[in-house]
């Protein structure tokens, strides 16, 4: 299966990690993630004003592209957008809802993009975690375990962006399962955490306010911690970051405090899939090395 | 008056609001708020300008929590992007872009300024 992939611009820079470890597995599960030529910023936030239509020309842009690559027979007749990034997947999702449900508003972003052909609402956005929910599935997915991630007991963490607003979440947005039910597959043991889609402070992470992050990344991370979990996996860079770069803070504010590794949910494919270099544990600011060792998941059969 | 102003650009009808209390109780965020945000809303009713001058919607993230246990579906993040839209579309910034340390990762720069700058 050839499906075009959006990375967005963190995954090219603060979460290559994320991108990495996600290109072999989905390699491994007989996905092929074409790159989307010459993409730009989706704008990383949705523009929330009714009056406002220049912040969804660039989301719109990137899904000309997926028609291009149609058209010139890069792809055949697929119109699926795989994104990783959850983010740029909550924005994309959005102005393509926004758009293809606005003739109106559809006309005058096309006729703004004057140079490039009009989008015609053929795309359909989906993340990286729904192909393999719904087109790989989760018994397929085990079959493909090289090495089951034994005894490792991990929380999920959500955040905002993959479910909500409802129409644009992947699942249900009190109450989600996609990622337990791949840590299942990998082998490993999904532990449950009451603030897994609590937001963790986004964008309150730049400028004056870190602290406001920092205390939410704690509460999270002892929600987990409390029930059992020794790592979290998360399918956004900037929650990652909050929950991982920002343990150094949180370490500070709260005496005790015990670090815990933050990983994306496609670096432990990776590992299950036996490709621990491309899992690239170096990339994390917590080191989930010493776990993954102590739990003898590091050095085990590597895929060549 | 205030009140029309922020229906225009939210596109929300906040007399919808009955100021049941959901989405201040699910907000993740009230703990750093001067208003709660069913108080925002019922200030916006009154048409009470002050609000205007309010942390509360700049302190909100746009995490959705509030529209999805909304039960009257009122989008709040849409209101609380209308009240920080009045004061961006006015000129005046909330944040300094000079001072946004560069190594942080992008989407958190790009959606700072989307947020915090007109």
């Amino acid at each position: 299966m050839k499906l075009p992939y959006y990375p967005g611009c963190t995954l090219k820079k603060n979460a290559k990690n994320f991108e990495k470890a996600a290109i072999v597995a989905a390699k491994h599960l007989g996905i092929e993630l074409v790159e989307l030529p010459r993409w730009n910023c989706c704008g990383a936030v949705s523009s929330l004003t009714s009056d406002d239509v220049m912040h969804h020309v660039a989301a719109i842009r990137n899904l000309v592209r997926v028609q291009q690559m149609n058209d010139d027979g890069i792809l055949d007749n697929e119109y699926r957008l795989v994104v990783l990034c959850a983010m740029c997947f909550n924005v994309l999702k959005r102005s393509n809802i926004l758009a293809t449900s606005n003739a109106n508003m559809l006309n005058t972003i096309n006729s703004f993009m004057d140079t490039e052909p009009d989008y015609e609402g053929t795309v359909e956005v989906k993340h990286f975690l729904e192909i393999l929910r719904d087109d790989v599935g989760f018994d397929a997915i085990k079959s493909k375990v090289i090495n089951p991630l034994k005894g490792l007991k991990v929380s999920a963490y959500y955040g905002c962006t993959l479910l909500r607003p409802r129409e644009v979440g992947i699942d249900d947005p009190e109450a989600p399962t996609i990622m337990e039910r791949l840590i299942e597959s990998l082998g490993a043991e999904p532990v449950d955490n009451p603030y897994k889609s609590l937001c963790c402070g986004s964008y309150h992470t730049v400028g004056s306010n870190k602290e406001v992050v920092a205390r939410r990344a704690y509460r999270i991370i002892e929600g987990a911690r409390r029930n059992g979990a020794e790592a979290i996996i998360t399918s956004c860079p900037l929650c990652a970051f909050n929950l991982d770069n920002r343990q150094a803070l949180t370490e500070k504010l709260y005496p005790g405090f015990k670090r815990m590794p933050i990983l994306y949910f496609t670096q432990l494919m990776a590992l299950a899939f036996g490709y621990e270099s491309e899992a690239s544990f170096d990339g994390n600011f917590v080191d989930p090395i010493p776990l993954l060792e102590e739990k003898g998941l590091i050095g085990m059969k590597v895929q060549k | 008056m205030l009140l029309e102003k922020v229906e225009e650009i939210s596109g929300e009808n906040l007399y919808a609001c009955y100021q049941c209390g959901r989405c201040t109780a699910g907000c993740p965020m009230t703990g750093e708020m001067d208003l709660m945000p069913n108080q925002v809303i019922l200030a916006i009713l009154r048409n009470d300008e002050r609000v205007l001058n309010a942390k509360t919607p700049w302190v909100c993230a746009q995490c959705y929590q509030c529209g999805v246990r909304c039960p009257k579906n009122v989008d709040i993040a849409k209101i609380m992007e209308a009240l920080r839209e009045i004061k961006l579309r006015s000129n005046v910034n909330y944040i300094d872009l000079k001072k946004i340390n560069r190594s942080y990762p992008q989407i958190a720069i790009v959606a700072t300024m989307r947020k915090f700058t007109g």
